[in-house]
């Protein structure tokens, strides 16, 4: 345990904040937040600018492609469901090789000192 | 999500259906519906020998798998009319129906990356436990126990009375007393599978009707795309050409909701409660609690994703199929309208076996998507209400249980009798309103107690009353109470809330209510107890194990 304390603790702290306060876990923090915040901005985003463009600009959602009956709307639609496919599959690839195994290292660290 | 798209979209309530249909053979139909109650009777029965404790009956033993739960999950969230509903809003609006499926399904996103795994990681077997985690334990669960009693009762009552209309349509039951019937027959089934099989059974015949409902729909879309020589375009030139002169609109938004200013407004608040609500409602939160660990949670929630994103790409072409096969004279025509169009591609494609087959699993849905919210409010009433708020948290596993199982029965007759009363009633507007509420009364206090350290329990019951509060004034003083004829008061006149869903206002006035209920409370800050929270719901430590296979 003597890896996850850094400055002298405040006398009446927590085990919990001790950790909260130690490198590993802010790294942890910094990591999961700037993975997760700027990808839930992103996708907002899309999705209100979708919306958007479907509900004011019918026009241009309304073009076709050459001769087809394929409109742009139905190209950003399905842009949705592509766009959703692969921000999960991001999550899901940083979170299996990058987070968890910082994730578990703590988790046991924590469990272990607790007995 | 039923009820949004049948009502909103087409202006026609699943529950208009009084006439029986005239095509197929209903006694195919309930043979292949009793065959699936026999078989998921039995697995509930099998699966209910191992429920001895709590976290069996809440939470499944916590011992299902990620795809396992992913695929109950999926279950649970395709409602009956999603798959009727969005079909038929495909064949007669055309693009207008698909804009739905999309913001049902980015909404997964936010319960992905920012709900699910930290939630299992902090929580038991309700919302509520999370809230309470560093806030005022019984002041923060009633809150949150009553908005989630509330949403699943809104839910509840739209998907039974849906019931009925469905029975007319498939059964070719067409009476009054009969449609009853058929609503107590869903609602003792349901009892039986929740009392017996708890959280175990109920996820079951939640992944059983998920698989059926997806295969179903993928036999039918392969078997429309071959119709069209695997051309997407020839499907949609063929949807166009059915309809006759202005065909042409079926391809462009704006047919349903282009309409004025004000129409286009509404659904911009629609899609805002849609792509939030998700990730708020109780019975999607508390199947979270179902796997032994987050990282099987994220598993359920990618494998949710994929499932439902696949499904709604196939009611595109099964929409449009329908259109194009079925033509939008005969749909509107047929008993059930809009909710008629998918059983009538599949009578186009298969006759009557396959109509069997889908209408079976249109009633296999509403059992499971029934089960899986009555399961949820059986376990906020009895595990936050009375467990934690009456008895303090002094209180025996066994009787909090049984507790539980006393609200099922009084939840399931409920419904029932709901169910009935709401026969042709136009209630569909509960489901958009449950999905208005989960997210300005449950998101925002989620996401605030997990993420921001100054957040309080006074923040938490603005956010939360306020929230709730706010939705329900601003519906009731909507279009859909009142002042039309599709109004639920058609003679009463006091729309004076000009959009149909309340969520452009309610969402960000949540959020808001959480903020300055925060700032203006005199609440000491427990650092110590956001460190807990903060520190568990990133690495897992101390969170609820899955119970041991016996």
């Amino acid at each position: 345990m003597s890896d996850l304390s850094t400055a002298g603790p405040p006398p009446g702290e927590t085990e919990y904040q001790r950790v909260q306060r130690s490198d590993e876990f802010q790294g942890l923090r910094r990591a999961f937040r700037n993975f997760v915040f700027p990808m839930t901005a992103l996708f907002l985003v899309w999705y209100f600018v979708y919306v958007l463009l479907a509900n004011y600009a019918h026009d241009f959602m309304s073009i076709r492609l050459g001769d087809s009956n394929i409109t742009v709307g139905l190209l950003f639609g399905l842009g949705q469901f592509v766009s959703t496919f692969v921000i999960t599959m991001l999550y899901a690839r940083w979170a299996n090789k990058k987070f968890d195994a910082r994730a578990d290292a703590l988790r046991r660290e924590i469990e272990e000192g607790e007995l | 999500m039923s009820g949004i798209v049948t009502q909103t979209l087409a202006g026609t309530p699943v529950v208009s259906a009084a006439e029986a249909t005239d095509i197929g053979n209903p006694w195919v139909n309930i043979g292949i519906f009793g065959a699936f109650v026999l078989v998921t009777l039995v697995i509930v029965f099998r699966a209910s020998r191992q429920n001895k404790s709590a976290a069996d009956f809440y939470a499944g033993g916590r011992n299902f798998t990620g795809p396992q739960n992913g695929t109950a999950i999926a279950g649970d969230y395709l409602s009956a009319a999603s798959f009727l509903g969005i079909c038929g809003a495909i064949a007669l609006n055309g693009y207008d129906g698909f804009l739905y499926s999309i913001g049902f399904l980015v909404a997964w996103l936010v319960a992905l990356l920012l709900v699910a795994e930290l939630l299992r990681n902090t929580g038991k077997f309700t919302m509520a436990d999370v809230l309470s985690f560093r806030l005022r334990q019984r002041p923060v669960r009633m809150a949150a126990a009553l908005a989630t009693l509330l949403v699943v009762f809104f839910y509840l009552l739209a998907q039974m009375a849906g019931a009925g209309g469905l029975v007319a349509l498939l059964l070719g039951v067409d009476s009054r007393a009969g449609q009853s019937l058929v609503i107590a027959v869903v609602g003792a089934l349901m009892i039986l599978y929740v009392l017996v099989g708890g959280m175990k059974g109920t996820t079951w015949v939640q992944i059983i009707k998920a698989v059926l409902l997806i295969a179903g729909a993928a036999i039918m879309t392969v078997w429309v795309l071959a119709k069209f020589g695997f051309n997407l375009s020839d499907l949609l030139g063929g949807a166009v050409e059915a309809a006759g002169p202005g065909g042409q609109a079926l391809l462009e938004p704006g047919k349903q909701y282009g309409v004025d200013g004000t129409s286009k407004l509404s659904f911009l608040s629609l899609a805002l409660a849609l792509v939030l609500g998700t990730a708020g409602l109780p019975h999607v939160l508390m199947r979270f609690y179902t796997v032994p660990t987050a990282k099987e949670a994220r598993r359920s929630v990618v494998w949710a994703i994929w499932l439902i994103g696949i499904f709604y790409l196939f009611t595109l072409v099964l929409g449009y199929g329908a259109g194009a096969l079925v033509g939008p004279e005969a749909i509107n025509n047929a008993p059930g309208g809009v909710n008629s169009a998918a059983p009538l591609l599949a009578f186009a494609l298969g006759g009557e076996i396959l109509l069997g087959l889908i209408s079976a699993v249109a009633f296999a849905t509403i059992l499971a998507v029934v089960a899986g919210l009555t399961i949820t409010a059986a376990a906020s009433f009895s595990h936050d209400i009375y467990a934690n708020v009456i008895k303090k948290g002094d209180v025996k596993p066994d009787s909090e249980v049984r507790i539980a199982r006393w609200t099922v029965v009084v939840i399931g007759i409920i419904a029932i009798v709901g169910g009935i009363f709401a026969q042709n009633q136009n209630v569909a507007f509960l489901v958009a309103l449950a999905f208005a509420v989960a997210a300005s009364a449950n998101l925002p206090t989620i996401v605030f107690s997990l993420f921001w350290k100054r957040f309080n329990t006074s923040g938490a019951l603005w956010s939360i009353y306020g929230g709730l509060i706010s939705c329900i004034v601003l519906i009731v003083l909507s279009p859909t109470v009142s002042g039309n004829e599709k109004a639920m008061f058609p003679s009463a006149d006091f729309d004076v809330f000009p959009l149909t869903n309340p969520g452009l206002v309610s969402i960000p006035l949540g959020f808001l209510l959480g903020i300055v209920g925060t700032f203006l409370s005199k609440e000491k800050p427990h650092p110590e107890k956001f460190a807990e929270m903060e520190v568990r719901s990133l690495t897992g430590a101390g969170a609820e194990k899955a119970v041991a296979k016996h």
